[in-house]
């Protein structure tokens, strides 16, 4: 036994890529996190690379597998290897991460590669950097648009300004700016004054994340109502972004600084006794697994472990699936919906929930339209340079979405939400909302 | 309070959506969990019940004859000869892109080694390629795919002595794909016809690859291809390719990842979801509560762990290569029940020295009941109402045999119809 591992020890029913296996020095010292445990584990089987929409369509990504175990193994045996610009292609949906029948983190992966690569390989002065910022920090243009909400939404998809923006920051003129809420949510939560409902045994705490919070209040509207409807305590904590944007661009420091908050603020408020729920599955995804996975920070593994999907908690803690069986819908939501669901809900195993609790609801019909992705990826789609990749990833599902009988769509995804509005003229709406109609309204 | 559920099934491989799908269409609300996608995308694609005995005879024309001369303890035995028989009607009755069921007779087809293999059911897409066939056949392979070398296969299945002349070409596929381009991007590319660029001129890739493929054609009547002709519509690729050519068109069944695979998990899935069936992946199932009867099951999300309940469960998380079996230095377990493993107590009993020889731990796996629950050391079922399916028992060495497919159909299918019986 001379650098491995004493093998007795040796545990591979657990996917063997967590904090507690930790391999002997074998390889230099580095400082990030040791992603030598999830290369091991990669025995080649290319899944992940049969789940990639990026190399369905791209003829110069070499896929999830060489992102991954390999160039990180590159790295490990040349001193000047550097990060293939070609991670910044990956759309960060995931699907690889969910398929790896060996529990390989390539996400964890992907993350750091990319994170290695803007921070040493791409200008700091460079339009495309710039851009990226922009359009990761998502948070910060809505906190100001907000401010003046209906001049911002004149000015954002008025035609000389989005010129402007492509030109100067390749943003995509095609891309309609998603409308800011006159009011936002927590606007309105301090207008009612919180919470309705007080309990010390039941207690939720909402991460609302910015686009419930600036654009779509009446998801975040609807959560609260339903909540307190099953006797819930909701308590709105102080929040920023989830991080999911800048980690998709790579800017792991800018999604360190709110993550800090953020895990201080929700473990503060499961201390109170609360569970996290958040309304967005990818807010829910970043807290869930890629804080622990990216960031070490006090308290981080505590908010995983209390972290859920706000339908899921709903699953697991109310009587929702038997309530909807017995209710029927009428007016504006008594439609047929054209069901996606998100690549990031897809990896937290909630893929089904919306077609579960709705195929028996009474007044309406719901149509999963299949597993292919949006193509939208957050914030990949506002990107000239891929805007035409985008809209091809998400040929297939617009196509079953025209196949489906309705107009409306429905997702629990926000962006997801743009790329099925843009790519059909669907009204898209959130299973939240129709949960609500279903059983308050 | 958890997620409920009359019948949970634990695993999404072919064991799993056959005991999901026969207990929904018996009735019950069905769950099914599985901690990764389907293996099916690993799987060839092809549905073998018996193609030869555990003495290595065969291949066996008729693989339900050779049933009853299989060991006691052999799964096909413990569910009977007729219960296989139905588990393959349902499998025809909600698979209708499969052909082989009209006969009892083993169909032999080519595989990418070159061999040929006896199997009871075969996708619609594979059918032009049967062995049996005494048409001469043109297999064409991609430069940029070398899983699949063109005329090492037919040099094998020439000297396997099929009844057939066969030549192996190997063209270059049109545009300009990576070495490793995904066969996803091929099958994408053949499915809309999507634009390639051969000598700097805009085509079609399925166009520009029937003018590849033409000049090949000496007077073969049919041409086999690698296993990447479309992913939802193969059978819309694969007749505008025999209208253009002239000649009948079939996949050669492939290697992971497959397409055939991917294909036949779209269409399980879709059936457990018109039988009513509800599903989710991504999270793996790690701990249950429970004495005589599984009470709960856990999910583990990251750290959180995510109740599900039902009345009765079924274990279809595979075998050793699938994880559902593990083993260490001391001993061969089940991980999520620990249910009982039968093997020796020595490690070195395990397997035989020599590499292909009959190695014991290909046997290992749960000893379960007539009603397949697993059983104890002392024989009692372990739980009142867990049922166990696919290549998590024991007692049978599919890849010897080529009873892989065929063994969880059969006790995926009766595992779940009690399950579902037991929960109303």
């Amino acid at each position: 036994m001379s650098d491995a591992r004493d093998p007795t020890e040796f545990d591979p029913i657990v996917p063997n890529t967590g904090e507690e296996y930790e391999p002997l020095e074998v390889f230099p010292e580095s400082g990030s996190f040791d992603l030598r445990p999830g290369a091991d584990s990669c025995y080649k089987c290319s899944t992940c690379d049969t789940n990639c929409p990026v190399a369905e369509v791209d003829d110069d990504f070499p896929g999830p597998k060489f992102q991954g175990p390999e160039q990180w193994r590159l790295k490990q045996t040349d001193d000047d290897y550097v990060i293939d610009s070609s991670i910044s292609e990956c759309s960060n949906c995931l699907r690889c991460d969910t398929s790896c029948p060996s529990g390989v983190n390539l996400a964890q992966m992907h993350n750091t590669a990319r994170g290695e690569y803007v921070e040493n390989q791409v200008p700091k002065f460079s339009v495309k950097y710039i851009r990226n910022r922009i359009l990761a920090n998502y948070r910060t243009s809505a906190y100001f648009a907000s401010m003046l909400p209906r001049t911002a939404n004149f000015f954002m998809n008025f035609g000389p300004v989005r010129w402007a923006m492509e030109k100067v920051l390749h943003v995509p003129s095609e891309r309609e700016f998603p409308e800011f809420a006159t009011q936002t949510f927590r606007q309105w939560w301090a207008e009612r004054g919180g919470a309705k409902v007080h309990s010390d045994e039941k207690r939720i705490a909402y991460f609302h994340g910015c686009y419930s919070n600036y654009n779509t209040p009446q998801v975040a509207k609807a959560l609260v109502r339903i909540y307190e409807y099953f006797g819930y305590e909701v308590m709105v904590p102080e929040q920023k972004c989830s991080g999911t944007p800048m980690f998709a661009n790579g800017m792991l420091d800018d999604a360190r600084r709110h993550a800090e908050t953020n895990v201080e603020s929700l473990t503060a408020a499961i201390e109170d006794g609360a569970d996290i729920v958040a309304s967005c599955t990818s807010c829910s995804m970043a807290l869930r697994n890629e804080y622990p996975e990216l960031f070490d920070i006090d308290g981080i593994d505590d908010l995983a472990a209390h972290t859920y999907d706000a339908v899921e908690y709903l699953r697991i803690h109310t009587d929702v699936r038997q309530e909807l069986e017995q209710a029927e819908v009428s007016g504006e939501l008594a439609e047929e919906f054209a069901y996606h669901a998100p690549c990031h809900a897809r990896s937290q195993g909630l893929e089904r929930q919306a077609i579960e609790l709705f195929r028996n609801l009474d007044g309406v019909e719901i149509e999963d339209v299949g597993d292919s992705c949006s193509g939208i990826s957050g914030t990949y789609g506002w990107k000239s340079e891929k805007y035409e990749k985008s809209m091809e990833i998400g040929s297939e599902m617009f196509e079953h979405m025209e196949d489906s009988g309705g107009t409306t769509g429905m997702t629990e995804c926000p962006t997801c939400a743009s790329q099925m509005e843009h790519g059909t003229g669907y009204d898209i709406r959130h299973p939240l909302e129709l949960i609500e109609a279903a059983l308050i309204d | 309070m958890a997620i409920e559920s009359d019948v949970l099934v634990i695993g999404g491989g072919l064991a799993g959506l056959s005991s999901a799908i026969s207990a929904a269409r018996e009735g019950a609300d069905v769950r099914l969990v599985t901690y990764k996608q389907s293996t099916l995308r690993q799987a060839s694609g092809l549905i073998d019940v018996l193609g030869y005995t555990p003495d290595g005879d065969g291949p066996l024309t008729d693989p339900y004859e050779g049933i009853d001369a299989l060991p006691e303890d052999h799964p096909y035995r413990i569910v009977g000869v007729d219960t296989v028989r139905d588990a393959m009607s349902m499998f025809d009755e909600v698979v209708d892109t499969y052909q082989g069921g009209h006969t009892d007779t083993n169909a032999l087809l080519p595989t990418y080694g070159g061999t040929v293999k006896p199997t009871a059911r075969y996708p619609d897409g594979a059918s032009a390629g049967l062995a049996s066939d005494d048409r001469d056949l043109l297999l064409v392979g991609f430069e940029a795919m070398p899983d699949f070398d063109a005329p090492h296969v037919a040099a094998h299945l020439r000297a396997a002595g099929v009844p057939f002349d066969v030549r192996g070409v190997t063209i270059q596929f049109p545009g300009e794909l990576m070495d490793d381009a995904k066969v996803t991007r091929y099958a994408k590319l053949l499915e809309n016809n999507g634009p390639v660029t051969v000598r700097g001129r805009e085509r079609g890739a399925r166009d520009a690859l029937v003018e590849r493929i033409n000049p090949e054609l000496e007077d073969e009547p049919r041409v086999g291809l690698p296993a990447v002709l479309g992913d939802d519509d193969a059978a819309g690729v694969r007749a505008a390719l025999e209208a253009e050519l002239g000649v009948d068109v079939f996949e050669v069944p492939a290697t992971p990842p497959s397409m055939p695979g991917v294909r036949l998990e779209d269409r399980l899935f879709e059936a457990l979801d018109e039988a009513g069936g509800n599903f989710e992946s991504g999270n793996p199932v790690v701990s249950f509560d429970g004495q005589d009867r599984v009470e709960t099951v856990y999910v583990d999300k990251q750290d959180a762990r995510i109740p599900f309940s039902a009345d009765q469960y079924v274990l279809a998380t595979g075998g050793l290569v699938g994880k559902g079996v593990e083993s260490d230095r001391e001993r061969v377990y089940e991980p999520i029940f620990d249910c009982y493993v039968p093997h020796p107590e020595d490690r070195y009993d395990w397997f035989d020295e020599a590499v292909f020889g009959e190695h014991p731990f290909a046997g290992f796996g749960v000893d379960p009941d007539p009603e397949l629950r697993p059983l104890d050391a002392g024989g009692s079922p372990e739980f009142q109402n867990l049922r166990a399916a696919g290549s998590v028992l024991g007692g049978y060495d599919f890849a010897a045999e080529k009873s892989g497919s065929g063994v969880s159909i059969a006790t995926g299918y009766h595992a779940g119809r009690i399950a579902a019986q037991e929960a109303q």
